[in-house]
């Protein structure tokens, strides 16, 4: 027994923005969902089974959404699963769609991810309630502002290193036409000059909060075949991997999670790759405050602990450095947060089938995707190949 | 398939209010209880899925502090379903499909009592349309129990049955939260609470918390005398729309069982998850079960009826039945949304 081969075979996203007052939750996911059919050509009919992420119902004021989603999704009559894993939640929802394949169950699964942020507050909605935590952790940005501090101190980073990450992210974005920022005049002095929100974390180095939907479509080795010998290039998932550690634990290390180290190192071994920096071409990672991509280019395993904002600062993990890291803009750009890890995704999936348009790597073969939510606790990573493994 | 059994069950005993204790001190004896029965500590799990609804705590992401109490150190493999329990339970079944860990825990819990449940699950419906109305868990319910009254399938005699009978049951049950022997003749003579639904056509509200541990092969043989085998799970949805569908037949129970196997052997037990007495009726048809089943020996959601928890509870009743030889084969449904919108059924066996 072993398992079934399983490929990306369709794309699909929504334009993002602050606010999508033009769509319901309904017609954001429709969006979506309609246009990973298109790419797949496939149509509803074709599906077997879907499933669905998204971050807290607080965030849109309906429990369990997936509920009156149902006929949008094209779900009656099919099954349909709701997964919750906090901000890593589209990757884990693609995770366990492709696992559906991989286990022989069906055949061909669409999974999609949204959030439609503007219908909440999300900075409140993501500060837990006094007395249980401290007032201060306002926002994401409040909880995550510590772990960044202690990079800093660790690794004897200059100051500089975060400004260098927000400028290639919006800067890449612009090559994006769904990302939600596109900011034709940003410079490093204005992302220094904007204001400083939870220091060391200044306005311009913050993810935006967006309404989004992603889709993709999932299919067998006789889909993806079928597919390839039609013209339209499979993205071959060639790993996948998830873990999970205790936000509160005093084994913990934020800076450098034991829980992400541990899924990066599955991830590579289910694909292959013996030397993550030589054997994977690109990587799109969930970097939501620009300090997040050396810390997490050491997390997984393509720098050395310390030595991550070196690669950063070289312009090794740019559009044209020789691991260009956040392709699309990234979560700097665009954050729906449940979809934000399956954006992640899929951008992977874009860039081993060629399609990633003007932030196309050149020669993507093996592409990573990684997405992480919680306090730093819950990871979710996969690679996607050109070539079938 | 890979043969993927449910080789330990665990649950509190249910109450209307859980007062003295948080979710995560509500569920802890629940896990622990599971993994003591067969030895295990959570070091010997491959793979950990549970099932909760943030609604009901009344905080996002309060998944992440129940996850930190099973104490996820050295980092696991886990993931969560905003779902009942069942359908974790599903999701760890497909990973045991594709071989790489042998075992599963899986968990779900909810305190329903905080809130008003009824009108909180009004949030359950579609936010522009039906949501702004209100419309109770209990009403929707009843106009489903008065269509099947209208179509001639159910009379409010036979509802009274399934709830004497179910609440009998329960007398047999250490969990359960609501027992009592009464005739059904007695119960009809009761008002209507909404009509034609009256109090003991309608499930408690429960606090409550349940475990499973499930293995595969030979992990599933080592450990205990009789594994209960599942022998095939699906899971279905349709509409919330209740002007789309006919409110006195379950479609996707119809379509689950059929796809789980059901009809290819003798069921000698049936849990099915049955919140309202008429639904049992309507479950009873779609799954086609025969007149002598015995249908939910545990009383069922009419004894206790912890969210999110409730479904999983029918799956461990069946395992246990079969791991105590008291039945060969078995059947468990979940159930979620209005009027039994989303379906989950599960075939389980035992060996020899």
């Amino acid at each position: 027994m072993g398992k079934e081969r399983v490929a990306v075979i369709g794309v699909g996203q929504t334009e993002h923005r602050a606010t999508r007052g033009d769509v319901s939750m309904a017609g954001l996911v429709r969006e979506a969902a309609s246009r990973a059919l298109a790419d797949a050509q496939v149509t509803w009919a074709d599906i077997d089974a879907v499933v669905i992420g998204k971050a807290p119902d607080f965030f849109e004021g309906v429990m369990m959404p997936e509920l009156f989603l149902a006929d949008a999704l094209g779900a009656v009559g099919k099954p349909l699963f709701r997964v919750h894993t906090a901000g890593s939640v589209g990757g884990s929802t693609a995770i366990v769609a492709s696992q559906l394949v991989q286990a022989g169950i069906h055949q061909r699964v669409l999974t999609v991810a949204f959030e439609k942020q503007s219908e909440s507050e999300a900075m409140w909605a993501l500060s837990l309630p006094i007395p249980f935590t401290p007032p201060l952790h306002a926002g994401a940005g409040g909880y995550f502002a510590p772990h960044i501090r202690s990079y800093i101190r660790r690794s004897g980073s200059p100051d500089h290193i975060g400004m260098l990450v927000a400028l290639k992210d919006r800067q890449n974005g612009l090559k994006n036409p769904y990302a939600h920022l596109h900011e034709p005049d940003i410079s490093f002095d204005s992302i220094k000059e904007s204001m400083m929100l939870w220091d060391p974390i200044r306005y311009a180095e913050t993810c935006p909060s967006s309404d989004g939907a992603c889709a993709l479509v999932l299919g067998s080795e006789a889909v993806a075949d079928a597919a390839a010998a039609d013209g339209r290039p499979p993205a071959w998932i060639t790993g996948t991997a998830m873990r999970s550690e205790p936000t509160l634990s005093a084994e913990r290390d934020t800076v450098l999670p034991l829980g992400g180290a541990l899924c990066a190192a599955d991830v590579y071994r289910q694909a292959g790759i013996t030397d993550p920096r030589r054997d994977v071409d690109c990587v799109e990672m969930y970097v939501p405050f620009s300090w997040f991509e050396p810390m997490w280019l050491e997390n997984l395993g393509f720098a050395e602990p310390g030595q991550g904002w070196k690669m950063t600062e070289s312009g090794a993990t740019a559009l044209d450095g020789d691991l260009p890291v956040n392709m699309s803009g990234g979560v700097l750009c665009t954050n729906p947060i449940g979809a934000s890890g399956m954006l992640r995704f899929a951008e992977a999936a874009l860039q081993v089938r060629g399609q990633a348009g003007d932030h196309q790597v050149d020669g993507a073969r093996t592409a990573v995707g990684h997405a992480y939510g919680g306090g730093s606790q819950f990871f979710a990573m996969w690679v996607v190949g050109a070539d079938k493994p | 398939m890979r043969d993927v059994a449910v080789i330990s069950v665990a649950q509190t005993r249910h109450r209307r209010r859980v007062r003295e204790l948080n979710e995560v001190e509500m569920l802890m004896p629940a896990v622990h209880g599971a993994l003591d029965q067969v030895g295990m500590t959570i070091d010997d799990i491959g793979f950990t899925c549970s099932g909760s609804t943030d609604y009901l705590a009344g905080v996002g992401f309060s998944f992440v502090s129940t996850l930190d109490a099973v104490g996820p150190w050295p980092p696991i493999q886990e993931s969560h379903v905003e779902m009942d329990g069942a359908w974790a339970l599903y999701e760890a079944w497909v990973k045991l499909q594709l071989g790489e860990v042998d075992t599963a825990l899986v968990y779900s819990y909810a305190k329903s009592s905080p809130g008003d449940l009824p009108m909180v699950l009004t949030r359950q419906l579609d936010p522009v349309t039906v949501a702004p109305l209100w419309a109770d868990s209990i009403s929707l319910a009843a106009l489903q129990a008065q269509a099947l009254i209208d179509a001639g399938k159910a009379t409010e005699a036979q509802m009274a049955e399934v709830a004497a009978r179910s609440r009998a049951a329960a007398l047999g049950n250490p969990h359960a939260q609501l027992a009592w022997d009464r005739p059904a003749a007695e119960l009809l003579e009761a008002e209507p609470l909404v009509g034609p639904l009256r109090r003991h056509d309608c499930p408690p509200i429960s606090d409550g918390a349940a475990a499973v541990v499930l293995a595969a092969g030979d992990a599933a043989r080592e450990r205990v005398e009789r594994p209960a085998w599942i022998r095939g799970i699906d899971h279905r949805i349709e509409s919330i729309h209740l002007g789309l569908r006919d409110l006195t037949v379950s479609e996707s129970t119809r379509l689950a069982a059929q796809r789980a196997g059901v009809a290819d052997g003798p069921v000698d037990v049936a849990e099915l998850h049955a919140p309202f007495t008429h639904q049992e009726l309507i479950l009873r048809h779609a799954l086609g079960l025969a007149d002598d089943v015995a249908v939910n020996p545990s009383g069922g959601a009419l004894a206790a009826n912890p969210m999110m928890t409730a479904g999983l509870i029918r799956i461990g009743e069946v395992a246990t039945r079969i791991a105590a030889g008291e039945a060969d084969r078995g059947v468990a449904h979940a159930t979620s949304g209005p009027c039994l919108q989303q379906n989950l059924v599960c075939v389980l066996e035992g060996e020899g």
